[in-house]
């Protein structure tokens, strides 16, 4: 990342007494004794940024005390973590809004950290905005870029704004901790590392469940897990506006069942109602990072790109030879996705299955 | 039962667009709308009122053009609305955007308690939804994020069961009066306009509130207020290199054929890729 502008007019001196806060948290999203992916790519993020400030990275476990939780605590070490701060009790066993937000900024009051992390997931965007305010400090959601300015030593959270059109840099001068929420996948898996060890916080906090308003009368658990199919999918076949009508959907989803990969639409395409919100991919969307990303009939609108930037390999194909698309996809096809699409699909089927004859 | 919808007059995002040159954004014709998310919202607390019957109020922080969106709400049948706008409130963050609007729900609640605010998931300029998780901590509310569903509502014991969607599937929450509710996406459609609201709208005349009609303390809300700094706004920058154009052969003039750009392509991402090649005949040979 290129060098800060300084802020114009405003004065942003961190205040003394703010400045013992130190070390890098990241909060780690559990849920019936299971983590949320992003969590782990955040330590790992965090990890970096922490070298680079020379502090340590501490996760946040919340839950009611059990092998799970002691498991995902272990975890967290070999993610990348110096410290987990377990947090137990009864009334955290689901996620509300108010035990958790009570518990942490209590936390966060104890111990200081100087920078908190969370996923930009339901829980972590519901709960990072109730911290945050009472707390009363800097947010930054959605971020798709973190650095370290090392000149005062902040956080520089990136966000694409206006709908992805541009992206800004946000900083929290004057308050800690600094605050942000990260979408999943957009940061990478850190590898494990299953020697690494580290220190256990356990805390106690002391809650009644009788002082909890809300309570859960259910959980459904979901039928089809279609998000997280396309989220993690290896490969992805997208069509945008470019494919004309919602029947040549046909075409993705014969080529994407070759690759055995997922479908992905644009946000256009499902406004205009061609498949459900579960397959777009982009700024208000999936942020997906696969081995391959074929882009058939998509322009290549910033909206689009913050959420398929990162994959491996992206080949876009377009009638147009100066779409947007082409400034970064790796690899470029111009042609019509209609008849190029099925003898994709014919192509890779015929590869594949030589390949098997001969094998 | 009192609800206030807490709406925003945004750009329609899908018609921004960057000056090629400048790299600015071309605000000049691009058309107000009402935050595609507050619709959802809306929608849901004018059923609660069809319902159960309730006093709807939307309330807008923004420039004095936002009364076109309120002017909207009310004539999709929202009964009063407030326009919070002071030149004080400019270049405020989430955390400011919050306590201000916060200040005018504690004055509309002196009027008539409020019971229910309702807030948009996250508005399609900022899109960091936090604006009403700010408000209902600040209010003390309960906090009611991506709801899908208000299962029912008893106005006597004060009670809400709400569907909640969360990362792996959904939770029924159970909760008391007052809350904080946004709604999920998709979850209703927007009414038509009546004609006689449609009338009233235009007749209406706006509560126009600035900071010292709320008692907002300067210090907490605009440029002051803000715990965050934005130090750069950029266009993205473009990979270094473009992309490598795929061709194939063709008999004389005319264009390569779909079959011959699709073995290029084929064997390009597989050059490309050597290891993903390997994974996809792995695959086709264990017959998946």
């Amino acid at each position: 990342m290129s060098e800060p502008s300084k802020p114009q007019g405003r004065k942003f001196q961190l205040p003394e007494h703010l400045k013992e806060y130190k070390g890098i948290w990241v909060i780690v999203e559990q849920e019936r004794g299971s983590v949320h992916s992003v969590s782990w790519e955040l330590v790992g993020e965090a990890r970096k940024l922490a070298d680079k400030l020379g502090v340590e990275v501490g996760a946040v476990v919340l839950g009611a005390d059990s092998p799970d939780l002691n498991a995902i605590c272990a975890d967290a070490f070999t993610y990348g973590a110096d410290v987990v701060y377990k947090v137990t009790d009864p009334v955290l066993a689901d996620y509300r809004t108010d035990p958790y937000t009570r518990v942490m900024t209590d936390v966060v009051n104890t111990y200081k950290p100087e920078i908190v992390l969370l996923g930009a997931t339901t829980l972590g965007r519901d709960l990072a905005g109730a911290i945050a305010t009472t707390l009363a400090t800097g947010l930054t959601a959605d971020c798709t870029e973190l650095d370290i300015y090392m000149d005062n030593r902040s956080l520089a959270a990136t966000r694409p704004t206006f709908g992805g059109t541009l992206l800004c840099t946000i900083q929290t001068l004057a308050y800690r901790p600094q605050m942000a929420t990260v979408r999943p996948r957009v940061m990478s898996m850190p590898d494990r590392d299953g020697s690494r060890t580290g220190r256990v916080v356990e805390v106690f906090p002391t809650l009644r469940e009788d002082d909890v308003i809300t309570k859960v009368l259910s959980f459904i658990a979901d039928r089809e897990q279609t998000e997280a199919q396309l989220a993690f999918a290896d490969i992805i076949v997208a069509a945008g506006k470019g494919l004309g009508k919602p029947e040549n959907l046909k075409l993705v989803f014969d080529l994407a069942k070759v690759l055995g990969g997922e479908v992905g639409v644009t946000r256009p395409l499902v406004q205009a109602g061609w498949t459900g919100f579960d397959r777009q991919v982009g700024q208000t969307g999936k942020t997906v990072r696969p081995k391959l990303y074929i882009a058939a009939g998509i322009s290549g609108a910033i909206q689009h790109r913050v959420g398929m930037e990162k994959s491996d390999l992206i080949l876009a194909i377009n009638t147009d030879a100066n779409a947007p698309i082409f400034d970064f996809a790796h690899l470029g096809l111009v042609g019509d996705a209609l008849t190029i699409l099925p003898a994709l699909t014919d192509a890779f089927g015929k590869r594949l299955s030589v390949n098997r004859l001969a094998g | 039962m009192h609800i206030v919808v807490c709406i925003k007059q945004v750009p329609d995002s899908a018609q921004i667009r960057i000056h090629p040159v400048t790299n600015t954004i071309m605000r000049q014709g691009v058309p107000a709308i009402i935050n595609p998310f507050d619709l959802f919202s809306l929608e849901e607390a004018l059923r609660i009122k069809d319902k159960v019957g309730a006093r709807v109020t939307v309330l807008t922080m923004g420039p004095p053009m936002a009364e076109t969106s309120l002017r909207k709400a009310l004539s999709l049948g929202a009964d009063d609305a407030v326009l919070l706008t002071d030149r004080k409130f400019a270049g405020s963050d989430t955390l400011a955007t919050s306590y201000a609007l916060t200040s005018a729900i504690k004055k509309l609640s002196e009027e008539e308690t409020v019971d229910l605010v309702f807030c948009g998931k996250q508005t399609v300029d900022g899109d960091t939804a936090q604006v009403g998780p700010g408000i209902a901590t600040r209010l003390g509310f309960q906090q009611l994020t991506y709801i899908t569903k208000i299962e029912s509502i008893d106005q006597g014991a004060k009670e809400i069961v709400v569907h909640r969607r969360s990362e792996g599937g959904v939770q029924v929450l159970k909760t008391a009066l007052p809350c904080m509710i946004t709604m999920l996406e998709g979850t209703n459609t927007i009414r038509f306009g009546k004609m006689d609201d449609m009338f009233r709208s235009a007749r209406y005349s706006l509560k126009t509130w600035s900071k010292d009609t709320t008692g907002a303390e300067e210090t907490k809300v605009g440029l002051k207020g803000s715990p965050t700094v934005v130090s750069k706004v950029f266009v993205p920058k473009p990979r270094a290199q473009k992309a490598k154009m795929i061709e194939a052969e063709a008999p004389s003039a005319e264009a390569p054929s779909a079959e011959a750009m699709a073995a290029a392509a084929v064997e390009a991402i597989l050059g490309a890729q050597p290891k993903l090649a390997d994974e996809l005949l792995a695959r086709a040979a264990a017959g998946l």
